[in-house]
C-alpha cells in the first residue's frame, strides 16, 4: 500500500512536472511554427522570469509583483524578438539560430553577473505550496493545479489559434511566411504577439515551477527548456497538443524513472527519446510530413 | 525503331489529396529530343521529380536503359486515399536516390537555376567529376589521388573551355549574369557523363536572340555528347524547331502526344493552352 | 586545334595566379618555423607561469576545436551542437587510458583502484580518444542526417548531456571515476606540444577541405538538393564530415585534459559548446584562418586582457562602477551580439588569411596593379 501511494505520488508530481515543461514548450513550437526558429533564449526567459520574481516579491506584495513578472517576462521576450532575431529576418537561418544562442549566453552571464552567481530562493506562495493529503498520497495544491491550469490556458490559447482573426493569421503565417505578407498580414505583429504568449507562459511556468523548485540559478533555464524543446519535437513540432501530450509524457517519464532510483538517467532519458522519435517518426506526434519544393 | 532510354509508365504522384501527375506514361529513345510542355501548374517539373527521384511516385514505374529504377504503389494512409489509376498492378517498392540515378546516367537542370553559387565556375563543374572518381576520404586528404585529381581538374576545364567560358573559370558562380548562369548549369549536367540529359525550362527568361542560340547550344551538345534530351520548355519556337516529339501535359494527365506538326494544330492542346472550355476538363 | 585548346588548358589551369607555389610553400614552411622557434625562446626568456603560455596553450587548442566546428558549420553547413560532448569522450578516453597503473589507487580511491590496470602510450591514447568521439558522431549520424538539419542541433545538443550523464554514472564508476575527477595523467609542459598537435591536425582539415570531398561537402552547404543531382551521396557526406570533425573535437577533448591536468565531466557543459561556436562565428563562418584568429582572441579576452573587468578597479578612492566578479562575462557576451547582429561575416568572412593574399595586396598597394580584372567581370555583369 505504502509503495503503491508513493508511485501516485510520483506520478502525480510527474503530471505536474509535464505540465510546467507544457507551457514552456508552446513557446518553442510556436516559435518555431512561424519562424522555423528553435529559440535557444527561451530556457533563459524561464530562468529570467524566475528571476523577476525574487526580487520583485523582495519589496511587493504577491498580488503586484506575479502580474508584474507576468509583464517584465512578456516585455523581456518581445525585446528579444525586436533586438536580436527581427534585424536577421532576411538572413540565413543559420545566423538567426546563433543569434539566439548569442541571447542565451548573454542573459545567462548577465545573470551571473547580477545576481553574483549564488543560488536565489524563491518567495513561498501561499496556499499553493501547502501539503495536503488525500488518502495515503501526501501531495501539495500546486502539484495538483498546475495541470489544471496548464489545461485551461492552452484550451484557452487553441480557441484563440482556432476562432479569432489574429489566430488565422498566425495559421497563415506559419503556413507561408512570404505569402501571408503578400495577403497584407503584419507579419511583425503576428511574431510580436507569438513571443507574448509565448513569453506569458513561460512566465506562468516559471511561478509553477520554482514554487515547486524553489532556488533560482542562472543555468536552471537551460534543462527544462531542452525538455520542453524535446517535447515538442515528440509532439510534432509546430503543433500545440502535440507539444501539450509530448510535455506530460516526457515529464510523467522522468518521475517514473527517478522512482526507480535512476535519477542520473532522468536527464538522459529525455534525449534518448529524442531520438527515438527521429528515427521511429521524426515528424512526431500530431506533425505533419513537409515535402520541399524542388 | 531505335532503342529506349527512358521508360515512364502509368506514373501518379499525388500530394496529400491532390493528383499532380496522373497515370503519365512515356518513353524517351536513344538519340531522341523530347519535349514536354503544358501550362503552368501542369504537373511538369513533378514528373521530372519522380524520373531523377526526388519525389517517390505514388503509383508507377519508370526504366532506365531497360534497367527498372523505379518503382510503387500506394501504401499506408494513401491506400485508402489513392485517387490515380491502375491501382495493384506494381507490387514492389524500389525507389533510387538522385544521386544513384545520376550515377546511372540521367542529369538535370532546374527551373528555378541551382548553383553552388558561393563556388567558383571550375568548382561547380569540378564537382560533378566526384561521384565516378575511385578516390576515399583518405586518399583525398592526402593527396594520393594525385593522377585522378589531376585528370577530374583536366575533364572539366575542357568541358568549360568547349562552352567558352574558360575565360569565367575562377568568378563565383552566383555572380555571373542569368544567361551564363544557365549555360553553366548545363554544363555542369554534362559533367556528370550523362546519357539522358533533363532540362527544365532552359530558355525561362530568355529573349529571342538568346532562345535560338541556346537551341543551336542543345543541338550541338546533343550529337557532340551522344546524348538524348528529355526537356520541358515554354518556348515553342524552341520546341517545334528540335523536338522529335512532344508529349502535352494537362492537369496532370497526357492531353496529347506525337510530331511537332500534329501537336500545332491538335485542337485540345489549343484549348489547353488559350484557355478551357467546360468540355475539355473532362 | 586541338593541341591548342590542351594548351590553353593547361595554362589555366597552373595559371601562376599570384605566386608560384614553390615560394609560397616555401616562405609558409619559413613562417612556421619562425612561430615555432618563436615559442621556444620565449619559453627560454619568461617563467613558465607567465600568462602568454596559458593563453598560446589554450588558444591552439580552442583553435583545433573551432576549426573541427567550421568543418561542419561553415563548411558542410550542418548545424552541430555537439562539440562539447566529443571533447568530452576524448578527454575522458584520453585520461582513462593514460594514468599510470601506480597512480590509478589514489585516483579511483572510490573504486579500489578501478578496473583497468595499464596504461597506454600517450599517441595512441590520443588516437583512440579521437575515434571513440568519431564513432559517436557516426552513430549520433546515423538517425540524424537523413532529416532536416534542425534536428541535428538539437539532438547532438542532447547527446552531448547524455553522454555527461553517462559518465557520471556511479556504476561506471571503476572505469570512469563517477562524477569524481580523474588526474595523474601524463600532460605537457612545452607549448610546442600543443602547437604542433593541432597545428598537425588543422592542416590536415585544410587538405580534407581542399579535396574533392571538401568540394563536395562546400557543394552540400551551398544546395543540397543541386549537390544530390550531382551525384554526391548527401548522407554519407554529411556522416563523413560530421566523422571528421568529431574526431578532431575528441583529440581537441584529449588536449584540454592535457592542458587543465585533470578533467572532470561536469565543465563540459552545452555552454562550453556555446563558445567554441561563438568563437567560430566571430572568426567568420567558412574561415579556417578565421577561426584560428578569433580562438586566440577570445583566449586572450577571457583569461588575460579583459581579465581587470572581474575586479573592483578603485583610482583615487572612487570605485568604478559595474566592474566585479562577472562583468567580463557580460561584456563579452555583448560584444557576441555585436558581432552576430550587425558583423556577420565575422573577421574573415569565408576568406582566408594567405601568403597569396598579402602578396597580392601588397602588389595592388604598391602597382595598382590586380585591380583591372576586376573592372572586367563587373563588365561581364552588365
Amino acid at each position: 500500500m505504502d509503495n503503491l501511494s508513493y508511485y501516485i505520488q510520483q506520478l502525480l508530481t510527474g503530471v505536474s512536472v509535464g505540465g510546467q515543461y507544457a507551457l514552456i514548450a508552446i513557446g518553442y513550437t510556436m516559435v518555431y511554427g512561424i519562424l522555423r526558429l528553435i529559440n535557444f533564449a527561451h530556457g533563459d526567459i524561464f530562468m529570467a522570469a524566475g528571476f523577476f520574481m525574487v526580487y520583485a516579491s523582495a519589496s511587493l506584495p504577491l498580488y503586484i509583483s506575479i502580474p508584474l513578472v507576468l509583464l517584465l517576462t512578456v516585455i523581456l521576450g518581445v525585446s528579444v524578438e525586436r533586438i536580436a532575431y527581427k534585424p536577421l529576418r532576411q538572413a540565413p537561418r543559420m545566423s538567426i539560430m546563433i543569434s539566439a544562442i548569442g541571447v542565451s549566453y548573454l542573459l545567462q552571464n548577465f545573470a551571473t553577473y547580477y545576481t553574483g552567481g549564488l543560488p536565489r530562493s524563491y518567495p513561498t506562495i501561499p496556499f499553493i505550496s501547502e501539503i495536503i493529503t488525500i488518502g495515503t498520497v501526501t501531495t501539495s495544491w500546486i502539484t495538483l493545479l498546475t495541470p489544471v491550469l496548464t489545461l485551461a490556458l492552452v484550451i484557452g490559447l487553441v480557441a484563440l489559434i482556432k476562432y479569432t482573426k489574429m489566430g488565422m493569421a498566425m495559421r497563415a503565417v506559419s503556413k507561408d511566411f512570404e505569402t501571408a505578407q503578400l495577403m497584407g498580414i503584419k507579419i511583425n505583429n503576428i511574431i510580436s504577439i507569438t513571443f507574448i504568449i509565448g513569453s506569458f507562459l513561460a512566465g506562468v511556468g516559471s511561478i509553477l515551477f520554482f514554487t515547486k523548485y524553489p532556488t533560482v540559478l542562472p543555468t536552471i533555464g537551460a534543462m527544462p527548456g531542452l525538455k520542453a524543446f524535446v517535447a515538442a519535437v515528440f509532439g510534432g513540432i509546430g503543433s500545440i497538443p502535440g507539444a501539450v501530450v509530448g510535455a506530460f509524457v516526457i515529464g510523467i517519464c522522468e518521475n517514473i524513472i527517478k522512482a526507480m532510483g535512476y535519477t542520473t538517467f532522468s536527464d538522459a532519458f529525455t534525449f534518448v527519446l529524442l531520438i527515438l522519435v527521429l528515427i521511429v517518426r521524426p515528424s512526431g506526434l500530431f506533425g505533419e510530413k513537409s515535402t520541399e519544393k524542388v | 525503331m531505335s532503342e529506349n532510354i527512358l521508360h515512364v509508365e502509368n506514373i501518379t504522384m499525388q500530394f496529400g489529396g491532390v493528383v499532380a501527375v496522373n497515370n503519365l506514361s512515356l518513353d524517351v529513345n536513344r538519340g531522341e529530343i523530347v519535349a514536354l510542355i503544358g501550362p503552368n501548374g501542369a504537373g511538369k517539373t513533378t514528373a521530372f521529380n519522380v524520373i531523377t527521384g526526388v519525389y517517390e511516385p505514388t503509383n508507377g514505374r519508370v526504366d532506365f536503359c531497360g534497367e527498372n529504377m523505379i518503382q510503387n504503389y500506394p501504401k499506408g494512409k494513401m491506400a485508402k486515399s489513392y485517387k490515380g489509376e491502375n491501382l495493384g498492378l506494381y507490387k514492389n517498392s524500389i525507389s533510387k536516390t538522385p544521386d544513384q540515378i545520376t550515377k546511372l546516367g540521367i542529369a538535370r537542370t532546374f527551373q528555378n537555376i541551382r548553383l553552388f553559387s558561393g563556388l567558383t565556375v571550375f568548382e561547380n563543374v569540378l564537382i560533378a567529376k566526384h561521384m565516378r572518381a575511385r578516390q576515399n576520404i583518405f586518399s583525398a586528404t592526402f593527396r594520393l589521388n594525385y593522377k585522378e585529381e589531376q585528370r577530374m581538374r583536366r575533364e572539366a576545364m575542357e568541358l568549360l573551355e568547349i562552352q567558352d567560358m574558360g575565360h569565367l573559370k575562377d568568378d563565383i558562380a552566383g555572380s555571373l549574369p542569368y544567361g551564363i548562369q544557365r549555360r553553366l548549369e548545363i554544363a555542369r549536367a554534362l559533367a556528370t557523363e550523362p546519357q539522358l540529359l533533363l532540362l527544365d525550362e532552359p530558355a525561362a527568361g530568355m529573349n529571342p536572340q538568346e532562345t535560338q542560340e541556346l537551341t543551336d547550344f542543345i543541338l550541338e551538345i546533343k550529337n557532340n555528347y551522344n546524348l538524348s534530351v528529355f526537356m520541358i520548355e515554354h518556348h515553342m519556337d524552341l520546341v517545334m524547331q528540335i523536338s522529335n516529339r512532344i508529349y502535352v501535359l494537362d492537369f496532370g494527365s497526357l492531353i496529347a502526344q506525337g510530331l511537332p506538326e500534329e501537336i500545332s494544330n491538335n485542337p485540345r492542346v489549343i484549348e489547353a493552352y488559350l484557355g478551357v472550355s467546360d468540355d475539355a476538363e473532362n | 586545334m586541338a593541341k591548342d585548346n590542351e594548351k590553353i588548358i593547361q595554362q589555366n589551369m597552373l595559371k601562376p595566379d599570384g605566386l608560384n607555389p614553390k615560394v609560397k610553400y616555401s616562405i609558409a614552411a619559413v613562417l612556421l618555423a619562425l612561430l615555432l622557434l618563436g615559442i621556444w625562446w620565449l619559453e627560454q626568456i619568461l617563467p613558465p607561469s607567465s600568462i602568454i603560455f596559458t593563453v598560446l596553450k589554450k588558444g591552439a587548442i580552442y583553435s583545433l576545436i573551432a576549426v573541427s566546428l567550421n568543418l561542419l558549420n561553415g563548411f558542410t553547413g550542418l548545424f552541430s551542437l555537439g562539440q562539447a560532448g566529443f571533447m568530452l569522450i576524448g578527454a575522458y578516453t584520453y585520461a582513462v587510458l593514460t594514468i599510470p597503473p601506480e597512480s590509478r589507487a589514489a585516483v579511483y580511491m572510490y573504486y579500489d583502484g578501478g578496473i583497468i590496470d595499464f596504461a597506454l602510450p600517450v599517441p595512441v591514447a590520443m588516437l583512440l580518444a579521437g575515434c571513440l568521439a568519431g564513432l559517436c558522431g557516426f552513430l549520433i549520424g546515423l538517425p540524424v542526417l537523413r532529416l532536416k538539419s534542425d534536428y541535428l542541433a538539437i539532438a547532438t545538443l542532447g547527446f552531448a548531456e547524455i553522454i555527461r550523464a553517462i559518465v557520471q554514472y556511479d556504476k561506471l564508476g571503476p572505469i570512469t571515476n563517477a562524477s569524481n575527477l580523474l588526474r595523474s595523467f601524463p600532460v605537457f609542459r612545452s607549448t610546442l606540444f600543443p602547437f604542433i598537435v593541432a597545428g598537425l591536425c588543422i592542416a590536415v582539415i585544410c587538405l580534407l577541405i581542399n579535396s574533392s570531398y571538401g568540394r563536395a561537402f562546400k557543394a552540400i552547404r551551398d544546395d543540397e538538393i543541386a549537390a544530390e543531382a550531382m551525384g554526391i551521396n548527401l548522407f554519407a557526406h554529411k556522416e563523413m564530415a560530421l566523422v571528421t570533425s568529431a574526431f578532431f573535437a575528441g583529440i581537441g577533448g584529449a588536449l584540454l585534459a592535457m592542458f587543465q591536468m585533470m578533467v572532470q565531466a561536469r565543465a563540459f557543459t552545452s555552454a562550453m559548446t556555446y563558445e567554441i561556436l561563438l568563437i567560430v562565428v566571430i572568426g567568420g563562418i567558412g574561415s579556417i584562418t578565421g577561426s584560428i584568429i578569433a580562438s586566440f582572441l577570445f583566449i586572450a579576452c577571457s583569461e588575460w586582457w579583459l581579465r581587470f573587468l572581474d575586479e573592483v578597479q578603485i583610482i583615487n578612492g572612487f570605485q568604478l562602477p559595474f566592474m566585479r566578479s562577472g562583468f567580463r562575462m557580460v561584456v563579452f557576451s555583448i560584444i557576441i551580439m555585436f558581432v552576430v547582429l550587425f558583423y556577420r561575416k565575422g573577421i574573415m568572412g569565408t576568406k582566408e588569411f594567405s601568403i597569396d593574399g598579402i602578396y597580392k595586396f601588397f602588389r595592388r598597394l604598391f602597382t595598382g596593379e590586380g585591380k583591372k580584372p576586376k573592372e572586367q567581370k563587373g563588365g561581364g555583369a552588365a
